[in-house]
């Protein structure tokens, strides 16, 4: 057996003889080269089409200073300016000093939470699938859907949160707003993220809690080996590679975050929650700077790619196990 | 030593004692209940009238009204007590609740549209989606493609792009193609991101399959595509299911590229959502009820998926 994909192979499903297969085996119809081709072909040429070729147009934009606002202007090409300009703006590093926070502390909270919900849920009470059920739910809601109803909740007078705060420390509900404070509002992207994320992180810890053979246990039992030192030794190694999986996904994400941020602070107040997704949109669909925006996109996909990489490597080793 | 060797003995080292099941169990059901209140008051606000819903200090207790639902149909005017007195009696139960506040229906509003086209750009995409990627899985999954591991790769690649950093040049093409605002646009949009999740899945779960059984059938004078489509895809079914609802969820829920390109005839129901308007701001109770109706099908679909919720929110990464 050869290569299959081959383009000269690729004849047209009506046109082909049947029967002239190069396979090993004698297989009536089309050769298995061809259904190979045949098959992966428009998956591919609708990822160019879609994907591909779009992200080529933009990179030949990231060097123009193309103005959707002033089109009118002759295309004219800037060499490397734009990602000179973006790379030594300080607004821009501030945004993805912002977007790094935000990553780091709603990952850290969510492995936080999501460990531990797994580590319980793992005892196999009575019920625990239903709860485990409805502990899912918001990870499974339009990201946008979520950050327009949480204003809702966490309006200072109309909403219910901050009357939940007052009942627990004593401080008035309408002395502070969640989205509308400087000092707060930060924190509140990240809370909403966890509400919706943690089960995230839950639900393949516990995959990884449900991997670990009993007879590991067993023997550690019989060796008296405490509780603890079964956590330390067993359990959080084995979960380890889930862990990570479940971190390279949520920080991935969470880089990208821009929907429900979007529609929950939409940036402010000020930009104190202005992640770099928005930056580009802003600078892409406000302000219509098209060759600037593409820059700074190139830069983030590079950024992403980096990561995804890492991802694929961690996702490999989780699937040899 | 002996008995804790014998197997139903063994068994309980390893279970829990039911005083430490009590306990997880207490914490997880007091974290589910937390989790789940913001979604409950959403509910519960879809059922408030306007007054009750920017109450303040906010209500718990209040009397249930389907003004929220009938707001978030309609479009309505105010009029003055003396027009609305003249007016033949009410014919309908949502005509006499407007009128109770002062108002005329004027007309149907947006969301059904909005709703319509949520549904055809969702099963559109996802169709062509679990279409394409159950081909390309299987060709992943069945025969030696050179480099396959790289184009695996660049699928799964695509989707790790932020979709605003996406949206420029789809922008700028689909200004030039004429597909801006347009249904078939965001269809081929959300059929590209949604085919690398079906590829990465489907191919995990064709993977599962025993080649046996395709080779059975081979040496049995069945064609491939004939063994694929009798022996292959009845034993898929449950795996192209599960990937068919995920893309489904994927479209349904979809919100970057929606608001970006779409402004009116395409658009899908998460860029409209916020933006149901009543006087003085938002419509607090018609987005509840926008946000009820629109929430339904998911958590029956989750509830349905979930035993492949894992494989689908790892891309098949992690199986059970």
């Amino acid at each position: 057996m050869t290569t299959i994909l081959q383009p000269d192979d690729a004849t047209f499903p009506g046109m082909s003889e049947p029967a002239k297969s190069r396979t090993a085996r004698p297989v009536r119809g089309l050769s298995d080269r061809t259904i190979a081709w045949l098959f992966v072909a428009p998956t591919i040429a609708l990822l160019l089409a879609i994907n591909i070729f779009p992200l080529l147009w933009m990179i030949r934009l990231s060097f123009t200073s193309l103005n959707l606002s002033m089109s009118y202007l002759p295309l004219r090409f800037v060499g490397l300016d734009n990602f000179t300009d973006i790379l030594t703006d300080e607004d821009v590093w501030f945004r993805l000093q912002t977007t790094a926070q935000f990553v780091i502390w709603s990952v850290a909270l969510q492995v936080i939470i999501g460990y531990g919900l797994a580590l319980l849920i793992n005892r196999q009470f009575r019920g625990h699938s239903f709860w485990t059920t409805i502990i899912l739910l918001p990870m499974m809601l339009s990201p946008a859907v979520v950050g327009n109803f949480w204003t809702l909740l966490l309006q200072p007078q109309i909403g219910p949160f901050n009357y939940v705060i007052s009942l627990f420390t004593g401080v008035p509900p309408s002395s502070f707003s969640m989205t509308g404070q400087v000092s707060l509002a930060p924190w509140t992207i990240v809370l909403v993220d966890t509400w919706m994320w943690a089960p995230y992180v839950m639900l393949i810890c516990l995959a990884g809690l449900r991997s670990i053979p009993d007879y590991i246990y067993e023997a550690a039992e019989v060796d008296r080996a405490s509780a603890w030192r079964q956590f330390w030794s067993i359990t959080l190694p084995m979960t380890v590679p889930f862990l990570m999986l479940a971190v390279l996904f949520r920080a991935i994400e969470n880089f990208k975050m821009f929907d429900m941020v979007n529609l929950l602070t939409s940036g402010g107040p000020g930009s104190t929650t202005e992640l770099v997704s928005i930056t580009l949109k802003r600078a892409a669909f406000e302000k219509w700077r098209t060759g600037y925006s593409s820059a700074l996109a190139i830069i983030l996909f590079v950024t992403v790619f980096g990561a995804a990489n890492i991802y694929v490597k961690a996702l490999n080793k989780v699937k040899q196990r | 030593m002996t008995a804790a060797l014998t197997k139903s003995t063994a068994h309980s080292i390893v279970e829990a004692s039911p005083r430490a099941k009590m306990v997880a169990g207490g914490l997880v059901i007091l974290y589910a209940v937390i989790t789940i209140l913001p979604l409950v008051w959403i509910v519960a606000t879809a059922f408030k009238s306007q007054s009750d819903a920017i109450a303040y200090p906010p209500k718990v207790i209040f009397e249930p009204t389907l003004e929220g639902f009938v707001n978030l149909f309609t479009v309505r005017t105010r009029q003055t007590p003396d027009f609305i007195a003249k007016l033949p009696p009410p014919e309908t139960w949502y005509d006499k609740l407007v009128r109770q506040r002062d108002m005329v229906i004027a007309g149907p509003s947006k969301v059904v549209p909005r709703f319509v086209n949520s549904l055809i750009i969702g099963f559109g995409s996802t169709f062509l989606a679990v279409f394409l990627g159950t081909l390309a899985a299987y060709a992943f999954s069945r025969f030696r493609i050179p480099l396959a591991n790289d184009l695996l790769f660049f699928i799964l690649s695509t989707r790790m792009m932020p979709p605003v950093a996406v949206a420029i040049p789809i922008y700028l093409m689909y200004r030039q193609l004429n597909l801006t605002d347009t249904r078939l646009g965001m269809i081929l949009l959300y059929t590209a991101v949604n085919v690398s999740l079906a590829v990465w899945l489907l191919k995990g779960f064709i993977d599962e399959i025993p080649r046996e059984y395709e080779e059975a059938a081979l040496v049995d004078g069945y064609t491939r595509l004939q063994a694929l489509r009798k022996v292959v895809l009845p034993q898929a079914v449950t795996g192209i299911a599960a990937t068919a609802i995920f893309c489904l969820i994927f479209s349904w829920n979809e919100y970057a590229f929606a608001v970006l390109l779409t402004s009116g005839e395409a658009q899908t129901m998460p860029p409209f959502i916020p933006f149901i308007i009543g006087e003085g701001g938002q419509d607090w109770p018609a987005v509840a009820a926008a946000t009820t109706l629109f929430v339904v099908p998911i958590v029956l679909f989750t509830v349905l998926l979930r035993k492949h919720l894992l494989r689908g929110i790892t891309f098949g990464a992690v199986r059970k």
